[in-house]
């Protein structure tokens, strides 16, 4: 069957039509090829570098490797800080089906805290690479894991993963002196050289962990792996292995602290002890302390408030940041200072009526005995801590000679080596007075100075020190908490070590130490009662700080004062004499006089440090009934 | 001419009978009624397309077996459609029109949901398929039939009567949504018409009017449309979202480089980074895999099969074969052109396979079956001279 075709149909002229319009449709194919092949060849040979760099960059990413921190030990090589594997749970959002369902599972199953949960919601919205797991709870106790472990199939993409953190096996004692590590925060982020932190959560907040931070760190190694696009790895392609970071010997000896620890127990207060002849830190406590693991992982900010508004200030490291005026304990440096300055002699008298008066003034400062000590010389004058000689001795330094030879000591400086955050306290002199309020410096000031008050302020780590430099003889050693960094040890001669104290008379030295001594040993000594039973030869100092000033002829009465307004006890000691071993500071805070509140416990630690445990007779306990 | 040199230096079959006007001895291939040039290029495609697949869809052996099979279907729809002579496809071109129109309505009113858009139809545990694909042929046999029966060039009122036929098709589909097929078919029915000769002034006319058209375009298309056409414009806006498609596959293409990263070697590929890349995205892989020598080898492959076509086109006797194989032919090009455009970066995102190579069963059927339509115009001729 044939169509019936149209009459007018020319199909020669179709024909022609047809084969021009096909032959340009095959001109026009050509062309669109051409096009399609120009386009190829751009993109696989023009650009062809551009594409390989991109499609690399694509499939490979590379992983920080996080060195491992390095431990800290005591001078015993007794362990401080360590890392111990912790387990977080986390969460892979691509491979959990329905997520409302698995955190309400496991909110059931782990007990989670709401408001965890609700954190984890806000952190799961905050878009990040696929596939990357969510921490969703950090530190998972052993049921945890278990009960996790026996429900595993119920919940894909929910994992437990282990990480090192930081732990301190004995927090409490070692937090003000340790410091501790916390999670880095943006503005250390700006800091840090990111690619060796890349995969590092945690750095050195404070004290050791924040100075030593570079060489506890190390460096951050890294792998290169294959992933694919939801960011699965596939395989390594490469890696560099992380150098842990260096292990940290430190001078603290773990047992002295903890003796300082407890000899504070349930006050405020800090004690500083150094080997003068190393100038290594033997024991730095401040009280109270606190748990520095709960930093670690984050405190709560309840609790970290909690911290913050206590009155006892727990997070506030007195050794270092502790501002006390230094009171009485600073007379064994004045005398010194009189005696390079030629102002006294060790033979010099003064008479003390109970009071000393300026020229043309009729205002007494008054010696703490009223009725007066009498004839006193240097070694009695620091024997009985009378004031009047000591008023005499500052009023003839006068205030430039007086700060300036303080300086000498430590006071008024940042001294030690590797303490971080140590403050300067204040040694004051004219310069200061008159920026600070605009006024001269008046002679009266100067006699306030002169037995540790008025405006000058020391640190318990300055008081520790200048004595360190004292039981010396003057001899500069920077103190310092690092012994050992890795296998290198810290070298004796630190770089801006101070000039050594040298006296005219170097017999002037045993002058000064003797009348220490008699403060514990002698007669009359403030600290007498601390002596007793002494098996060596010990310098000591005390001091009472006020915190409350009495008005003119206003007698002082414990009792009346409320807790807080109370003085502070301050005690500074050396033993043995003729060979130091070690320099103490003490300090309790609202605890009342030196001699009795603070004297017994620096003997508790020379005594610990000095005897062996069998020699060592008086128990802590028996010391701190004595107080009373 | 260059065609004609072309197609003689690949004659393996008497194109012109002889002039004798005997009745000469039919080969093997006259007698099924194939022609063994095409099919020796499509068998080559499908066969290079296959070792591509293996890599494409990760190296999964079922997947492979899956398109075989279906290739197994489509080439017995083309040999099926081959044994049909155009006299019959001519009679049956309204019928089939009018049923792919109405199933096309049928899926209007209540297709199955798939792919997030509306293109199937179902007769439950029967059959499952996409009626626009049917309107692929369907269009222009219809067009083809009417203008044979029209003095050629088509005047003025068959050229309304032509916009009537492809009108209401072309829009059910692009509502379906299926931009792409729509475009497809619209490609089919104007191929047919400027084939059969429509007036350059007219031609001229149309641009322009399409050009005028393209704001209204804008107007009603679908916020993903848009937001292909604006990511095909600058696809670095939105890399991580409507432009990852884009910078990957250009990305995949441009590293395979010269020669390119080898088979199954594609990282692009083989790690995912390629989105869809065993079906409308499968030539990023050639590109990836086998580089530059890779895609002009396919490019090769797909001109020659064009070319074959469009000399067979020129063989036909009649108007209806003549138009019906040119439209054929050239929407098959403009399914390369538009798939290798897209993925490499020129033209903007349209759901086009890359024919007879990207994953997929009713396209490769269809475009199986035109080919056998085209075979049938060959092998059908009245072996008279004109």
């Amino acid at each position: 069957m044939h169509n019936p075709r149209p009459a007018l149909k020319n199909t020669q002229q179709e024909v022609r039509i047809f084969r021009i319009r096909s032959l340009l449709a095959f001109l026009i194919v050509m062309l669109l090829t051409s096009l399609l092949i120009s386009r190829l060849v751009y993109l696989q040979v023009v650009r062809h570098e551009v594409y390989i760099t991109r499609s690399e960059d694509n499939r490979v990413r590379v992983e920080p490797l996080p060195p491992t921190r390095g431990l800290i030990f005591d001078r015993n090589g007794q362990l401080l800080a360590e890392n111990r594997p912790t387990y977080n749970l986390t969460l892979v959002r691509e491979r959990v089906d329905d997520l409302e369902e698995t955190l309400a599972l496991l909110v059931d199953l782990l007990d989670l805290p709401e408001e965890e949960v609700e954190a984890f919601r806000q952190r799961s919205r905050q878009r990040q690479r696929p596939f990357q797991p969510a921490l969703l709870m950090s530190d998972l106790s052993e049921e945890q894991i278990a009960r996790l472990a026996v429900n595993r199939h119920r919940l894909p993409g929910v994992e437990v993963e282990a990480q090192l953190l930081r732990y301190y096996p004995d927090a409490e004692i070692m937090s003000h002196a340790l410091g501790f590590v916390g999670r880095i925060n943006a503005e250390e982020l700006k800091e840090l050289d990111v690619g060796n932190y890349a995969g590092t959560h945690f750095i050195g907040k404070t004290g050791v962990e924040r100075f030593y931070e570079d060489e506890l760190h190390g460096q951050a190694g890294l792998r290169k792996v294959e992933t694919n696009a939801r960011g699965r790895v596939l395989r390594e392609l490469g890696r560099t292995d992380p150098v842990p970071g260096q292990d940290l010997t430190l001078t603290l000896d773990k047992d002295l602290q903890a003796l300082g620890h407890q000899l504070l127990e349930g006050r405020r207060g800090s004690i500083v002890a150094i080997e003068p002849g190393s100038g290594e830190i033997l024991a730095m406590v401040s009280s109270p302390g606190f748990d520095s693991n709960r930093f670690v992982t984050g405190i709560d900010s309840a609790s970290y408030q909690a911290l913050q508004e206590d009155i006892d200030l727990p997070l506030f490291n007195r050794a270092i940041r502790g501002q006390y005026p230094p009171g009485s304990t600073v007379k064994p440096f004045l005398a010194l200072a009189g005696l390079a300055e030629g102002v006294i002699t060790p033979e010099e008298t003064i008479y003390d009526p109970g009071y000393y008066q300026l020229p043309n003034d009729s205002r007494r400062y008054r010696n703490w005995l009223r009725w007066g000590h009498g004839r006193v010389d240097l070694e009695r004058a620091l024997a009985v801590s009378n004031n009047t000689y000591f008023y005499t001795l500052a009023h003839d330094l006068g205030i430039d000679r007086l700060s300036e030879r303080m300086h000498t000591f430590g006071f008024g400086e940042r001294n030690a080596y590797d303490v971080f955050g140590e403050s300067t306290a204040l040694m004051p002199d004219r310069d200061w007075k008159r920026a600070r309020f605009n006024q001269p410096w008046y002679p009266g000031e100067t006699l306030s100075v002169g037995i540790g008050q008025g405006y000058w302020m020391v640190t318990p780590l300055q008081l520790a020190t200048a004595t360190s430099i004292l039981a010396n003889r003057g001899e500069w050693v920077k103190p310092r908490i690092a012994k050992r960094i890795g296998d290198q040890e810290l070298a004796v001669d630190l770089p801006d070590t101070k000039e050594d104290i040298v006296l005219e008379n170097d017999a002037w030295w045993d002058r000064v130490f003797s009348g220490m001594e008699k403060v514990i040993s002698g007669s009359e000594g403030t600290a007498r009662r601390t002596g007793v039973g002494l098996k060596y030869r010990m310098g000591g100092k005390s001091g009472t700080a006020q915190v409350f000033s009495l008005g003119q002829d206003q007698k002082y009465n414990a009792e009346e004062l409320a807790e807080r307004l109370r003085d502070h006890a301050l005690f500074i000691a050396f033993a043995p004499i003729e060979d130091p071993q070690i320099a103490v500071a003490v300090i309790v805070e609202n605890a009342g006089g030196g001699s009795t509140h603070a004297a017994h416990l620096a003997r508790a630690m020379t005594d610990a440090w000095l005897l062996e445990p069998e020699e060592n007779g008086r128990n802590v306990d028996a010391l701190l009934e004595a107080e009373d | 001419m260059a065609l004609i040199d072309l197609a003689r230096g690949m004659r393996g079959y008497p194109v012109r009978p002889p002039q004798s006007g005997m009745v000469r001895r039919r080969s093997l291939w006259s007698r099924i009624h194939l022609d063994p040039w095409l099919l020796l290029l499509l068998l080559m495609l499908l066969g290079a397309g296959l070792l591509v697949l293996y890599s494409a869809s990760g190296q999964r052996i079922e997947v492979v077996i899956a398109q075989a099979s279906r290739f197994g279907v489509a080439l017995m729809a083309l040999v099926v459609l081959a044994q049909l002579s155009p006299v019959t496809l001519l009679r049956w071109a309204p019928l089939a029109y009018g049923a792919s129109l109405l199933m096309l309505v049928a899926v209007e009113v209540m297709g199955d949901m798939g792919m997030g858009a509306q293109r199937w139809l179902v007769i439950p545990g029967v059959v499952r398929f996409q009626p626009s694909e049917l309107m692929k042929l369907a269009m222009p046999m219809m067009l083809a039939a009417y203008l044979s029966r029209r003095e050629l060039p088509p005047r003025w009122r068959d050229l309304l009567v032509c916009a009537a036929v492809l009108a209401l098709p072309v829009l059910l589909i692009a509502r379906q949504p299926d931009l792409g097929t729509s475009l497809l078919v619209l490609c089919a029915a104007v191929f047919v018409v400027l084939l059969a000769g429509l007036s350059w002034r007219f031609i001229v006319f149309l641009c322009v009017v399409a050009a005028a058209a393209l704001p209204l375009l804008w107007m009603n298309m679908h916020n993903y449309q848009r937001q292909r056409v604006l990511t095909f414009l600058n696809p670095e806006s939105d890399p991580l979202g409507a432009g990852w498609n884009i910078i990957q596959s250009t990305t995949a293409i441009g590293s395979g480089g010269m020669f390119g990263k080898g088979w199954l070697q594609g990282t692009q590929s083989q790690l995912e980074f390629l989105p869809e890349r065993h079906t409308d995205f499968i030539v990023a892989v050639l590109g990836e895999e086998f580089g530059l020598a890779g895609m002009l080898l396919f490019l090769a492959l797909y001109l020659l099969i064009v070319c074959r076509g469009l000399w067979l086109a020129n063989a036909a006797q009649d108007t209806f074969g003549r138009l019906l194989a040119g439209s054929i032919i050239l929407t098959f090009f403009i399914y390369v052109f538009v798939n290798i455009g897209m993925v490499s970066g020129i033209l903007p995102v349209v759901g086009v396979p890359l024919p007879l190579v990207s994953y997929g069963g009713t396209s490769s059927v269809t475009l199986m079956a035109g080919f056998g339509i085209l075979m049938s115009i060959q092998a059908h001729r009245r072996l008279l001279p004109r």
